[in-house]
């Protein structure tokens, strides 16, 4: 079994009658992003806060790294980059004199702050804009100075709280694929989102947060498998006499669901890709096939389906 | 499990002080470049330069005749110019809490306080190094200003100061500084306890404004209240003064003028009451020595000293609690 890099067992944190977080229990491997999913509220930035020991749990035990952060968190944050929600920087200052401030609070010698905050701004594309006022900097440039400060220290493990919220879709975009360098580089990435379809991509397993409690856990597929019976959704076009058709399809092995949304284009719900037999069963029926697709599984529909299902 | 145990009973691994001094530095660049700062030295400058000349003018007729000239370049006012340590009284509280007021809660607002704290450093350090980064501008400022005074005392009265002046106007300094250190722990307390800056600013100067203009009256009327005269014995009177006199002693706008009264008037000899037994043998009007004027005022600057440490204790109390989110 691969090594574990978070592991929290009954973790719990009460704000006086409210229950932020309730008997969590997350284990995240070594290597692998993880994406903290849910809505606002639901306990995913306080879940990070305990992870970093920058609050401290009501009950139950966290390791982080094989360390305890309510005892030992100058040795968590030593190793642990934080990327929290809408970043901010000292604006009065460069981006370079923020990175220093960043480094020194990391005790590093000066020789190797300097090599080091050259290196990061490199690989972040922000050597061009290095001496200029982070208040002049858009979302998409802070965020970007964000990862490269927590990259000074080096990092094996990474948690995002939010991290494409607020940026535009190209951003955004450019912004999942720095995570995807991340995890190439060998670095485990932990992130938080309510924004599901964007993360759902770069996500090796996802965990689903409601009221506190990690209700869903597992990669997309599998949480879709679960949630909607069926992983795979397909949709097909074809013209031809519609009672014969549709007998044709539901007939076909592994379909669980048939809908006909317009009048020649039917969705099937399956539980594997049926597409080949689809279409000989269309033409077999005397159809004529115009279009057929698969749909991913999407994280939203996840999660829309679960709580409507659950009241 | 030995190693288990230890590890237990240690409350926290790794020392407060780590990154303490990257706070500093950072903080103290930033109070040293910044424009509010800035404005503040200018006025200092100005008034320290046009009081102190206002001195020189009067002074000028008597030199050679006063032992302490220097000194009274501090405390010589001339119409319609109060004099320097006047002016002092009542600016270095105004620096001091404008170096505090926004410490803590302007990292909340900008978003900075969770990144900063997410690094390998105790609360500790980035509240320590606020309150020493504040200080030691503070420090710098005024030190800077008391050089310039002695060197316009040295170039227009023509004669060096004694040893002696000079380690009164030192201890002087010292007493300003740590003056200006109470509200600046003030500042920082209310930077701690209010989310706007702009509220933590005006609850320090609300502080201020009441320990300045009334709290000698309501102390005065505290001690009619509780130590009343009702049938004119001397006790009675006394009582009602010491009362009063206690009482304005929890200023420490009182605590600090009461310094520099001792400090930069050789001949004051008790401050507060003085019964006319206890003057008998005294030479009046010969000035003490340093050693006793310091002992005169130890009471009133242990008093500064200890309430600077106090307020920095209940910010320090309240930050360790507060949660980090916003």
């Amino acid at each position: 079994m691969a090594e574990l890099v978070i592991e929290t067992k009954g973790l719990t944190k009460r704000y006086g009658d409210l229950v932020a977080v309730n008997g969590l229990n997350l284990r995240v491997k070594k290597g692998e992003v993880f994406g903290l999913l849910g809505p606002n509220g639901s306990g995913k930035t306080t879940t990070i806060l305990m992870l970093l020991g920058l609050t401290e749990p009501t009950a139950g035990t966290v390791r982080v790294l094989g360390f305890d952060p309510v005892r030992q968190p100058l040795s968590v944050k030593a190793r642990v980059g934080y990327l929290p929600e809408q970043v901010g920087f000292y604006d009065d200052l460069t981006a370079r004199e923020n990175m220093f401030y960043i480094a020194k609070l990391n005790g590093l010698r000066r020789d190797e702050m300097y090599k080091r905050v050259e290196q990061a701004l490199e690989q972040m594309g922000l050597t061009d804009v290095a001496d200029r006022r982070v208040g002049t900097f858009s979302r998409g440039m802070r965020q970007r100075l964000g990862v490269a400060e927590v990259l000074l220290k080096q990092p094996q493990l990474i948690i995002m709280d939010e991290p494409t919220q607020g940026l535009d879709p190209e951003a955004a975009r450019e912004f999942l694929e720095i995570i995807h360098n991340l995890k190439a580089e060998g670095i485990t990435v932990l992130l938080s989102s309510h924004l599901l379809y964007q993360v759902q991509e770069v996500c090796d397993r996802v965990g689903l947060f409601h009221q506190g409690r990690m209700v869903l856990e597992g990669t997309v597929k599998e949480l879709a498998q679960r949630v909607l019976g069926s992983a795979y959704r397909i949709r097909l076009k074809a013209d031809g006499p519609v009672p014969a058709l549709e007998k044709a399809l539901r007939d076909l092995p592994n379909v669980v669901r048939l809908n006909r949304s317009d009048t020649n284009v039917y969705e099937l719900e399956a539980k594997s890709d049926v597409r080949a037999e689809a279409a000989r069963a269309v033409v077999e029926a005397g159809g004529k096939l115009l279009g057929l697709d698969i749909e991913e599984p999407n994280l939203d529909e996840i999660y829309t389906r679960y709580f409507s299902e659950q009241g | 499990m030995a190693l288990r145990l230890k590890q237990i009973r240690r409350a926290r691994e790794g020392s407060p002080w780590t990154g303490l001094w990257a706070v500093v530095a950072k903080e103290m660049a930033d109070h040293l470049t910044s424009v509010r700062m800035r404005i503040l030295e200018v006025l200092i400058a100005l008034t320290a330069f046009g009081t102190v000349y206002a001195a020189i003018l009067r002074l000028r007729s008597t030199v050679g005749q006063d032992p302490f000239l220097f000194l009274r370049l501090f405390t010589t006012e001339r119409e319609p110019l109060p004099a320097f340590v006047g002016f002092l009284g009542f600016l270095v509280p105004l620096v001091a809490i404008a170096l505090g007021f926004d410490a803590i809660n302007g990292e909340f607002n900008r978003r900075t306080i969770s990144r900063v704290l997410a690094q390998p450093i105790y609360r500790d350090a980035l509240l320590f190094g606020k309150f020493l980064a504040g200080f030691f501008t503070l420090a710098l400022v005024l030190t800077t200003i008391w050089l310039l005074v002695m060197g316009l005392g040295l170039l227009t009265l023509g004669v060096p100061p004694r040893g002696e002046e000079v380690m009164r106007s030192l201890w002087f300094l010292v007493a300003t500084i740590f003056y200006g250190g109470i509200w600046l722990a003030l500042a920082l307390l209310f930077s701690i306890v209010f989310r706007q800056p702009a509220s933590a600013a005006l609850a320090s100067i609300a502080v201020w404004l009441f320990f300045t203009a009334f709290w000698g009256m309501i102390a005065d009327v505290l001690a009619q209240v509780l130590r009343p005269v009702r049938f004119g014995f001397p006790q009675e009177v006394l009582a009602q003064a010491q009362l009063g006199l206690a009482l304005t002693r929890l200023s420490p706008n009182a605590l600090y003028s009461e310094i520099t009264l001792a400090l930069l008037h050789p001949t004051v000899r008790a401050l507060g009451l003085l019964l006319p037994i206890q003057l008998q043998g005294a030479i009046l009007g010969t000035p003490l020595p340093l050693r006793q004027s310091l002992l005169l005022i130890w009471p009133q600057l242990t008093g500064l000293i200890a309430a600077t440490i106090l307020l920095f204790a209940l910010g320090y109390v309240l930050f360790q609690r507060q949660e980090i989110r916003a």
